[in-house]
Order: structure tokens, then C-alpha cells, then sequence
């Protein structure tokens, strides 16, 4: 964070403020896990500027995730608040941390595989086989490339016969 | 016969950067309206959840281009009033992405072959000289990698599934064969984009467009439709020339904004 400003806050206690912003829809990671928010810094009118990346296009919880960023940087004293959209570098699922996979795992959501890259027709031509986060199987079958949420799928486990979502790797 | 003389046009001279982003925000704001139209009628429910999730992606890019498309030419005109308020002749989608859904096999052979079309063109944009252009690429490049795994799934399905299955899916896809060449046609507004780099040359992205098509259209055990099935006269969605279902489909998705203008929900 640059420049003086009005917020009573340091940027480690924002930092720990936005820690508490859940994903609306996968409520065991905080934005700053998913690697939703990029940046915090102050502007020369003294707003705290929060920039974010969204995740997918169409995800329609984007709007809810800004709301609640901006409540909850009010609730902490902050009255002036900006949140700014950046669209480069493109959100990946490479960035959600190895804590943030393990708390994924727990609730029960295979964590994202590594982003795709590479020849298209070999792309097509891989099944995709994520490990089941119930009994740690790879004897499984992705059912549906989408899923509840535009960042999930739905997959099957052959080896303890659970369904089973993964979060997209993107 | 002598050779006519060429007449300046009288006007602003068009912007290509603003048609680029309205052809690619055009053909993803149709074809997701297409797609939401499966919503409540796909045979599964996994379907109804895909196409849904399919839909709300393009919207989402659509907005994303659109919006910079009205930046960039300057008019005040937001996305919405991009999508809301233009005529059908303003729209410049490819005719491919407005034809109606059809059946599922139909609506499946539609959305791999754009899907295809959307990666290799995406791929190419993220190294777009307009470092805008680059992003909003870069960006929907990962979802489109995602709709792809999904409709060549489904054409392996249903082309190596049962003969009723396979049928139509042959059938689609033979239907659909005279609007893909229109994908690849460099119009002036191509042409100059991609001399400048901005735009990739999309003749040249045909080639890679159809080896990624060939391969699955392969493995699902179908045929590839022949090049006598290309219709030469089936092009024109660049410049505003639509098929008479462009018009339906906009009379519906227009209706509430038109009737209720600046109405927000």
C-alpha cells in the first residue's frame, strides 16, 4: 500500500479482512484463496482500491463477491471503498494454494488439476480421471464437464461408488 | 469496359477494431441466447445444467466484448445498449451461431464446430498486438477449452452411439457444413486487422480448424461433410446480412429491455 490515507486500517489488517470473505458458493475458500483478489492499495483520494480478477465470464456470484468485499471492508471502519476489475493476467485455477486445495479436499470437491495447455487434439483425446477426495481412487469418470456452479464438475468414483464434484482446472 | 472508377465513401471511415469486438462479441451473446433456450428442455438434466453453464459463459465473454466495443467507439453505448438496441442488419455474428436448435444432435454439432472455431481463434487473438483484444482472449480461450471437451465428448456419444443417434448427428452435421466456410472468410476489416497484427489471418486458421474437427468427427465415426457441401452464397452475418432467424430470436431476447427501456433488475 502507497500514500497516505484516511483508512484506519494497515494493508496486512485488510489482507486479514478480506481472509473472511467467503466464495458464496464454495464457502470454505476466501476470495484471497481462490486468488479472486489481486491487489489492495490506496488512491490518491484515499479509497482503499481492492482489484480482482474474476473467475469464469458468466460466474454470477461476482457481483455478490464484490458486495461482500465492500461490506466487510465497512464493517471494518473503511467507508471509502473501490473495487477494481482486471482481466489480465486471466484468472487460473493454478493459483488456489496447496492449504486452499487440502480445505477443498475436505469438503469433499476434488481439487483443480493443472490449467490445460498444449495440442488441442490431444486434449480431446485424454479422459480426464480426477482423484475422488472420498478414497483417493483414480479408478473414476468425469459424468458432466459442468456442474452446480460454473467452476465444478460432477464426477463418479468406480472404487467407493461416490459422486463427487471437482473444481475445474483452468 | 472500362474499369470503374472508385467513389470515396462518404462517412467516417469504419472502424475495424470495433467490428472485430462486435463479431466476436455477436457471435457469443447469440449463440449463449441460443443455448439459454435449452433451459428447462435438455433430455438430461445434466444437459439442461451444461448448456445452461455453456450459455451463461458466452454471455459473460459477450459482455466482456461488447462492453469494449462501445468503449472503444465512443457513442456512450454500454453492452446492453449494444444488445438490446441494435437492428438485426447491425448484428455481426456468423449465420452459423443464430440457426435454430434443432434437435440435440443438431444443437451439439453447432456448438462443437464454433467450439472449435472459438479455441483456435481465441489462441491466435491472445497474441493480439491490442493488448485489450490479448486479454479478453486470453480469458475466454480457458472456458472455450472447456466447452470443446464438452461437445466433442457429445459428438463421440452420440456419432458412436445408436444408429438413430448417429443418423442425426450425420445429419447435422451435413446441414451445418455451408456455414463453417464463412468462419474463415477475410473480409477488408480481417485483412487489415491482421496485416497489423491485431487479428490472426484466418484463412490459415482453417487448416487447424479442420484437423481438430477431422479427428473427432473420425474417432465418432462420422463423415466429414465434402467441400461440394459448402454453399457459396451462405456468408454474409459479418456485414449484417442475417437468415430470417435472427430476427425471431431478437424480438424475444429484446422485448423487455425495448418495452421497459432503463429499467433495472
Amino acid at each position: 500500500m502507497s500514500g497516505t490515507s484516511a483508512t484506519p486500517l494497515s494493508r496486512d489488517e485488510i489482507l486479514a479482512v478480506l481472509d473472511t470473505v467467503m466464495d458464496p458458493e464454495v464457502p470454505v475458500l476466501s476470495v484471497r484463496e481462490l486468488g479472486i483478489v489481486r491487489d489492495v492499495s490506496v488512491d490518491a483520494g484515499g479509497a482503499v482500491v481492492v482489484t480482482v480478477t474474476p473467475t469464469y465470464s458468466g460466474c454470477p456470484a461476482i457481483r455478490v463477491i464484490e458486495q461482500d468485499i465492500e461490506s466487510a471492508l465497512h464493517e471494518a471502519g473503511i467507508a471509502d471503498v473501490r473495487i477494481q476489475t482486471v482481466y489480465s493476467p486471466a484468472w487460473t485455477s493454478d493459483w488456489i494454494p496447496a492449504e486452499a486445495r487440502a480445505k477443498l479436499k475436505a469438503y469433499g470437491i476434488a481439487p483443480p488439476s493443472p490449467s490445460v495447455t498444449g495440442d488441442l487434439v490431444q486434449l480431446l483425446r485424454a479422459p480426464r480421471t480426477p482423484q475422488c477426495p472420498y478414497c483417493d481412487s483414480r479408478d473414476t469418470e468425469v459424468r458432466s464437464e459442468f456442474g452446480s456452479t460454473a467452476c465444478k464438475s460432477i464426477c463418479w468414483c468406480r472404487s467407493c461408488g461416490q459422486p463427487f464434484e471437482e473444481f475445474k482446472g483452468i | 469496359m472500362t474499369t470503374p472508377s472508385v467513389v470515396p465513401v462518404p462517412g467516417p471511415p469504419p472502424n475495424d477494431e470495433v467490428e472485430l469486438l462486435l463479431r466476436l462479441g455477436d457471435d457469443r451473446l447469440v449463440l449463449g441466447h441460443r443455448l439459454s433456450e435449452w433451459c428447462g428442455h435438455a433430455p438430461i438434466l445434466e444437459e439442461d445444467i451444461a448448456l445452461a453453464n455453456v450459455a451463461l459463459d458466452l454471455l459473460g465473454q459477450a459482455t466482456l466484448f461488447l462492453r469494449r466495443a462501445g468503449a472503444v467507439e465512443g457513442k456512450g453505448r454500454d453492452e446492453d445498449a449494444l444488445a438490446y438496441f441494435r437492428e438485426a442488419v447491425e448484428f455481426r455474428n456468423c449465420l452459423l451461431v443464430e440457426q435454430p436448435n434443432g434437435d440435440f444432435g443438431f444443437t451439439i454439432a453447432r456448438q462443437f464446430l464454433f467450439d472449435v472455431h472459438a479455441v483456435v481463434t481465441l489462441d491466435a487473438l491472445s497474441r493480439s498486438t491490442n493488448a485489450e483484444i490479448a486479454a479478453l482472449a486470453a480469458k475466454s480461450l480457458k472456458e472455450a477449452k472447456y466447452h470443446v471437451r464438452h461437445s466433442g465428448e457429445w459428438m463421440l456419444k452420440l456419432g458412436d452411439g445408436t444408429d438413430e443417434s448417429h443418423r442425426r448427428v450425420q445429419r447435422a452435421l451435413d446441414e451445418l457444413w455451408r456455414f463453417t466456410p464463412e468462419l474463415f472468410v477475410a473480409d477488408g476489416v480481417a485483412a487489415r486487422l491482421a496485416v497489423q497484427g491485431v487479428a490472426p489471418d484466418l484463412p490459415a486458421l482453417r487448416a487447424q480448424w479442420e484437423t481438430i474437427v477431422r479427428d473427432v468427427v473420425d474417432r465418432a465415426t462420422l463423415t466429414l461433410p465434402h467441400e461440394s457441401m459448402h454453399s457459396p452464397h451462405l456468408r454474409g452475418g459479418r456485414t449484417g446480412m442475417h437468415s430470417e432467424h435472427l430476427g425471431h430470436m431478437l424480438a424475444e431476447m429484446q422485448i423487455v429491455a425495448r418495452s421497459h427501456p432503463g429499467a433495472k433488475w
